[in-house]
This record gives structure tokens, sequence and C-alpha cells, in this order.
């Protein structure tokens, strides 16, 4: 469904992704997972189109359009980390932003673009919500309502950047599971940024680990995550266990004490760094 | 190795996903067959309600304006000659020349340039409210103002030499200048990365206003006789409005309206920031692109032939958004109609109050948009 050929991002002297290969079958999950920086916001964007690159993308066998955004809302349905969502603005008027690329560019959204506005407002328990100001919903609310914007592009690839990361743990398994059942039942095929290991290793089917704008590791959660892959990758300690529904990357203290005469504990080191 | 940027080759060798047609078909909800019930689903839209009272204000404000005046006309026979222009009503007027002279070539001509001027400030602020982001954005933003004083200021400085040109070069001079200051601030307005964000213009705005409001005040240094005409101009009037300041300004204010009107779901789609209005299908730089070119030349033609009549811009949109609510589909034409209204009672007051001596308008603009500023202060508070 997705195939990406040798794709390359930089930006000025800075090379963001080196040679990024993958492909991706319909109605498949695919989880990117990395540390920050690792590239892949980058590669999502790509995706949407919203940055330049070379190599080839292709959806469905078709290059994918690239500077035709119209073209790409159809084909490519994009949740952004921190969406932006104008406090005044209903959450009618915003879901059917996602209908853009499906009425004319200078017309109103047409009687389709209501009814399907509507389906997707009823499909995510947002109907009663329908003309509140976005400004007004609670954070899981409003994650539905971007995840309903997304939606009603009716798009067959949706490509989410941690869609969990400003929800609390409820409402991010909320968020996933949605998505999962849109998934299911639209044969919707999901592309992920997730940094949370365990919530990667419980929903997504395939994993892509980015480190440094490589794609270093592909498979399934089972074969890419163990305890020496995530400390080689994320410089971090942890423990993989086995749950009853999949893996668990539970952290770890490491064994070496930031301080101590052998302070290149590499968290320790880490922080630093990011500091 | 292939290295080309992916863009450049688009369309030359291989199928590609069509842009007019529905992309590589998912369809997620059924289509139905058409007979099913309206969806429950009401997006923002226009009210009638709201046009009405739109007409209706500025149309009070023009009869006000026709029937008042320095020259003591009696109202029922300034209507009765109006009427008498309008075919098939078989009025009949008996005003003397004077009086119609009156009412065709003073009155009427300055209603309608204020309500085009009016209309216009107001529709442009707003349309640069919504593709900057910034409530505090008016047509002035970019460098119009500046580009047309100082335009302006050259061609009074210039005059005695201009007086036997066929056009009055004042207007054409600040037109220019408005123009020349708004595609300097363009040129200028990128940022390191090649791109023209809404800060990045707004920031080459603010450098191209002090360059050219510094050679503005460098050449009225040099020559203080025209300190006082140059200054006449930048408060605005509209009083000396024949009906050629009309045929000049109403192209430019018609095309614009019709643009910026015809862009405002865009400008809606805008509000979620460039990244995601670009990701739902709608091109960002394009519409800023566009919705700024159709307010400048529109602002441009306006400030030419009135001078530079401050706070219409800001004060008719935000208190539209404050009664209407923030989408741009009711905004941008309710402004028109608004603004039109506003700017024909200030005028109205401008000649009125100290009659028969006159306000400059750009006075009275400011004197009822400084508190106001307050108010919407105070509102966007809320909202943050």
């Amino acid at each position: 469904m997705l195939e990406i050929d040798g794709l390359s991002v930089e930006l000025g002297a800075a090379t963001l992704l080196h040679n990024v290969s993958t492909r991706i079958d319909r109605g498949e999950w695919v989880a990117l997972v990395g540390p920050n920086g690792a590239g892949k916001t980058t590669l999502l964007r790509a995706i949407a189109g919203l940055v330049d690159y070379h190599g080839e993308i292709r959806i469905d066998g078709r290059r994918a359009p690239h500077r035709r955004p119209r073209a790409t809302a159809r084909a490519v349905a994009y949740v952004p980390q921190q969406p932006q969502l104008p406090p005044t603005m209903t959450v009618t008027d915003y879901v059917l932003l996602g209908r853009s690329a499906h009425h004319r560019p200078l017309g109103n959204p047409t009687r389709r673009d209501r009814r399907v506005a509507a389906a997707v407002l009823a499909r995510l328990e947002l109907a009663s919500f329908a003309h509140r100001p976005l400004g007004q919903l609670s954070g899981g609310e409003a994650q539905r309502a971007v995840l309903a914007r997304s939606l009603a592009q009716e798009a067959p690839l949706l490509v989410l950047d941690e869609p969990t990361s400003s929800l609390d743990l409820g409402h991010g398994q909320l968020v996933l599971e949605l998505t999962d059942s849109l998934r299911r039942q639209h044969g919707l095929t999901v592309l992920s940024a997730l940094h949370d290991l365990t919530l990667a290793a419980q929903y997504a089917e395939r994993l892509i680990v980015l480190s440094h704008g490589h794609a270093v590791l592909e498979g399934s959660p089972a074969d890419v995550l163990d305890a020496v892959t995530i400390n080689g990758v994320f410089d971090a300690s942890v423990e993989v266990l086995t749950g009853r529904s999949g893996l668990v990357v539970a952290p770890m203290r490491p064994h070496r004490v930031p301080g101590s005469e052998h302070s290149a504990s590499r968290p320790g080191e880490r922080l630093e760094a990011l500091r | 190795m292939d290295h080309t940027l992916r863009h450049r080759r688009v369309g030359l060798l291989e199928p590609e996903l069509q842009d007019d047609r529905v992309g590589p078909g998912l369809r997620l909800f059924d289509d139905g067959d058409g007979t099913e019930p309206e969806p429950e689903v009401h997006p923002t839209r226009l009210r009638v309600v709201h046009v009405a009272l739109g007409i209706v204000f500025l149309l009070a404000a023009m009869l006000a304006s026709l029937l008042t005046g320095p020259a003591h006309l009696a109202p029922g026979a300034v209507l009765a000659q109006v009427a008498s222009r309008i075919p098939l009503l078989g009025v009949h007027s008996q005003l003397p020349a004077s009086d119609i002279a009156v009412i065709w070539q003073l009155r009427m001509p300055s209603i309608v340039l204020g309500s085009l001027v009016g209309s216009m400030l107001a529709v442009a602020g707003a349309s640069y409210q919504g593709v900057f982001h910034n409530p505090l954005a008016d047509p002035y933003l970019l460098g119009v103002a500046s580009g047309a004083g100082l335009g302006a200021t050259i061609a009074v400085v210039e005059l005695p030499r201009l007086a036997s040109w066929p056009v009055d070069p004042l207007p054409l001079a600040a037109f220019v200048g408005a123009v020349v200051a708004v595609v300097a601030t363009f040129a200028l307005g990128r940022s390191g990365r090649g791109t023209r964000t809404a800060s990045s213009l707004i920031l080459a705005g603010v450098a191209v206003g002090a360059f050219f409001t510094a050679a503005q005040t460098f050449l009225q240094q040099r020559n203080t006789p025209v300190l006082q005409e140059v200054y006449s101009w930048i408060l605005g009037s509209l009083s000396t409005a024949g009906w050629g300041s009309v045929e000049l300004v109403l192209p430019y204010v018609a095309v614009a309206a019709v643009v910026l009107v015809a862009c405002r779901g865009l400008l809606d789609a805008l509000s979620v920031g460039d990244d995601e209005a670009t990701s739902v299908g709608v091109k960002a730089d394009r519409v800023r692109l566009v919705v700024v070119t159709a307010a400048t030349l529109g602002t441009a033609a306006a400030v030419a032939v009135s001078g530079l009549i401050g706070f219409v811009g800001i004060i008719v949109p935000h208190t539209i958004r404050l009664l209407v609510g923030p989408s741009y589909r009711r905004i941008l034409p309710l402004s028109l109609l608004f603004g039109a209204g506003f700017l024909v009672f200030a005028n109205l007051i401008a000649t009125t109050v100290l009659s028969p001596g006159e306000i400059p308008i750009g006075v009275v603009t400011a004197f009822l948009g400084a508190p106001f500023f307050l108010i919407v202060l105070r509102q966007s508070r809320r909202f943050s």
C-alpha cells in the first residue's frame, strides 16, 4: 500500500533521513520507534507531503503526489504531534476542514461532505459536542476531534505522530483502541510514531526502528524489542517482559550510578547532552 | 543513485494521483441514494439576518449623510431630487441648480467613496488578521501606509513641477508608493530557509515601514512649507471627493472584495496553521499570497484617494468577530457592509460636529477606535 524507496531528507547541511526504504501493506499498523531526533517526525512529514525529499514514495503503486496538497490530502491523513486547535472554532467546522480536498477549493462543504462529517462525529461519539468550541473540550475529546478531522479526509493511509503524547494513560489507550477499531472496520492503514515501546509493541504489527536518520531495524515487536537492542538504540536500561496482551518494556535503573567513578553511565550522559 | 528532487519530476514519466478526482478511493462512509434525510451537521454559514442588519446599517448611514451637511437643504426636497433621478418613479424635483450640485457633486460622491473605502479597509483588515493569525493586524501592516505616505510626500514636494499633468499626481504617487513598499516587504520577508512565514513577513513589514517613514520625514524636513499639506493628506478626508476618485478606486475595490470574499473558507482553514492546512489540502502559502495581493492593491487604491484612515480595518472586523464568531465565512462579507456603513457615519461626524469646519476623518475613526481597542484587548485576553 505504501512503498518507500531510498528516502532521504536534507535540511540545509544536515541530513535528517538517510536512504530509508520500507513497505507497508493495506490494513497494517506499523509503528516508528526511536529516540528523540531520530527522524520519526521527518519521515511522517515527508509521507504527508510537507517536506521535500529525494527518493520515492508510492501509494497503491502510484507515485505520491508531492507539492499538490489536495491530491495528497485524499491519500494521506496526517495528524501532527501537537495539532493546532483554534479555541473558538466549532467541532463541526473543524471536522469539515478534513473535507477541504473533497469540495471545490473556494466552495462550501457539499451535502456528502456534511454526511461524512456527521458519520465521523457519530462514530467517534462527538455528536453531542458538534457545536462546542474546540477550546472547551477536554484533552481526550480534543484528540478525538483531531482524529475525526483526519478520518473525514477518507484517506486510506492514516499517519499519526505521537498520538498519545499529550494524553494520560487511559485516554491514550482509548485513542489507540479507537484507531485500531477504525483500522479493522474500514481497512485503514496506520503508520504512527510512538515513543512508548510497550504501546508500540501491543498495537503495531510491525516496528521500524529509526536511529540518527537511519532505519536500523524492522520486524515484529518480538523480533525487534529486546533489552540489548533497546539499550543500543535508546541508551536506556530496560527489561522486556511478556505480558498477557504482548510485550511490556519496563524501565530499569542502570547498574552504574551517575556521579560514581564510572559515570560514563550512558543514560546520565544522555540527560546531560539534552540539557 | 537517483537523487533528483522529487517535485521537479512530477508527472513526467509515471502515472500520478490525479488532482481532480477522488484519490485512491477509500469511502469510509456510504454515499446513500440521495433520499436520506439532510445530515444533522450545521457548519458555520453567513446568516441572512446578519446581512440584512448590515444593509440596514449602511442604508441608514447613507441616508443620514445625504440629508445632513453645511448647506441646509430640506430633507423632503433632497429625497425628491434623488427619487427624480430614478426612472419610472415619475417624481419631479424643483430644486435650484446649486442645491442639485450640492447633492450630486458633493454629498453623493463622498457617500459612495466612503462606502468603498470603508468596506475595502474593513475587509482587508479582516483578511490580514486571517492570514497572519494576528488580531492586531491591519491593512497597513506590510508597509502600505508608509509607502503611500512617502509617495504622497514626493508628489506634494514636486507638485509645482507636476501641475501640468493631465491626472492628479498625488493619488497616483501614493498608490505607487504603497505598492512598492509591499513588494519590498514580500521580497525581503523570506526567512533564512527561504520560506515566507507570517512572522517573517510582519517583521519585514516593520523594517520597510520604518525605512519609508524615515525617508518621508527626511523629505518633509527639507521642505517644511509642504508639511501642512502632507499632514492633512495623512489624516485622510472624503470631503473633497468627486466622482473622479470614485471611478479611480472602484475597480480595485470591486476586484479585491470579490477575491477576498471568495477566499473566506480558505482563511478558516489557515487558522489551524500552515502545516495542517496543507495536510488537509489547502496551499497555505499560495492563499496567503493571493489574499495579501488583493488586500494590498485594494488598500493602496483606497489610501490613494482618501489618505490614511486608521482603525477601520481593526475596529470593524473585531466588532463583527465578537458578535458573530470567528468564522471568516461570516466576518469577510459582513466587514464589507459594516465597514462601508461605519466610514460613512464617521464622515458624517467629521463634517458636521464642527460645521462649517471639518475634523479629519482619521481623527474620528481613531477617536472611536482607541477606546474600542482596549475592549478588544480585554476580550482577546479572555481567549488566551
